[in-house]
């Protein structure tokens, strides 16, 4: 199975680790991830302003790569794959914008959306599939209690990211027991960590982050995990003592690929 | 801008209809940031419906909003205040000289664990 990759500008910096360990468990896993040539920072945040054309290109140039290589992309990072869905939404679904970026970047054939976009995760569920990765379990989580913390960019807007149900989602759980752990479920894993307010007021972001590890602690889990960077730095420097790890730490230590 | 030109430059750019909003209040209920805004996302809908967008442009909350969508996921008339909040900040940021966040604060910002992320959502979020 082969997919084109956009990692993004945190898995090249900061998140080495989620990009490495990705990329490993992908491998494991007998998936190739091919990363696209060239391509450019998406920006962090969807611009959502409809007349925001210059800030949508770097998304589309992406999505028009993966059409060429006839592969959906495959991002990581929570906000590479909440901006790649959503620009990529709008060239499928908004004329204006569409007619505007492709006057802008003048391909060759015109793009309208053709490009698929798989966060990690469900390449793992719709690609690869939890009972295929259940099967490649070398060391199971067994006994593990373990939180989901989906925050918002995987999840919103439900209907553009059709990624999982919004309000009650499953696909981090369906993770978590692939592996043989405990998924725990707690009010709080599809609120919001407080972002990049991390920056100006991280009194904001503390208070935020430290009711997400709260919940997830009343309800009885003793780790969590993200896919995002920006929630991961925001839960760990929250003051809680609730460990916190990206989801491809689980899945690789599962794999046996220490 | 006149009001009546910045109503509808607002409109336009978020594709929002102000008029759909039925006031029950629960965009404000669900949004993480309600504590740290003097101006909540109700207000945001039913100020630009006003035509009362001058002290919206003043306020601290433009730059409180996280663009999380919790607010546009529960709308029950899909009225999507974060639409109408970003388009507010924009018309805002998009004036000469008034970014919010200017790129030589942002070494006093930063510690070691920092994500690129947070800089660059930062940045697009708070300057033009």
């Amino acid at each position: 199975m082969v997919f084109q990759y956009y990692p993004g500008c945190t898995l090249k910096t900061r998140a080495k680790e989620l990009d490495r360990k990705a990329r490993l468990c992908a491998e494991a896993l007998g998936v190739q991830l091919e990363e696209i040539k060239d391509w450019q920072c998406c920006g962090g945040c969807y611009p959502v302003a409809k007349d925001e054309i210059a800030t949508k290109l770097s998304a589309v140039r992406a999505m028009m790569a993966a059409k060429d290589a006839g592969t959906p992309v495959v991002t990581v990072c929570s906000a590479c794959h909440n901006v790649l869905k959503r620009t990529n939404h709008d060239m499928q679904t908004d004329e204006v914008i569409r007619d505007r970026v492709n006057r802008y970047l003048k391909p060759d054939v015109p793009y309208a959306g053709e490009g698929e976009v798989l966060h990690f995760l469900e390449m793992l569920r719709d690609k690869v599939g939890f009972d295929t990765i259940r099967e490649k379990v070398k060391n199971p989580l067994t006994g593990r209690k373990i939180g989901a913390y989906y925050g918002c960019l995987l999840l919103r807007p439900g209907k553009v990211m059709a990624f999982d149900d919004p309000e009650n989602p499953s696909i981090m759980e369906d993770f978590i027991t692939a592996l043989g752990a405990e998924a725990v479920r707690y009010p709080y894993r599809n609120e919001c960590c407080g972002a990049y307010l991390a920056l100006e007021d991280q009194a904001i972001t503390k208070k935020k982050s430290s009711a997400v590890l709260h919940s997830a602690k009343c309800a009885g889990a003793q780790e969590v995990i993200t896919a995002c960077p920006l929630c991961l730095y925001n839960l760990q420097k929250c003051g809680d003592d609730l460990p916190v790890v990206y989801f491809t730490e689980l899945l690789f230590e599962a794999l046996g690929l220490e | 801008m006149e009001q009546k030109n910045l109503k509808e430059e607002i409109l336009r750019i978020s594709g929002v209809n102000p008029r759909k909003c039925m006031k029950c209040g629960k965009c404000s209920g669900t949004c993480p940031s309600y504590e740290e805004m003097d101006f909540h996302p109700h207000q945001f809908v039913y100020m630009v419906e006003s035509g009362d967008i001058e002290p919206l442009m003043a306020s601290g909350s433009l730059y409180r909003c996280l663009t999380c969508f919790a607010c546009v996921e529960r709308c029950p008339r899909q009225v999507e205040p974060a639409k109408l909040i970003e388009a507010v900040r924009l018309t805002v940021i998009r004036q000469q000289g008034q970014n919010h966040l200017k790129p030589d604060q942002l070494p006093g910002m930063l510690d070691e664990d920092m994500p690129q992320q947070a800089l660059v959502s930062a940045m697009r979020k708070f300057a033009k």
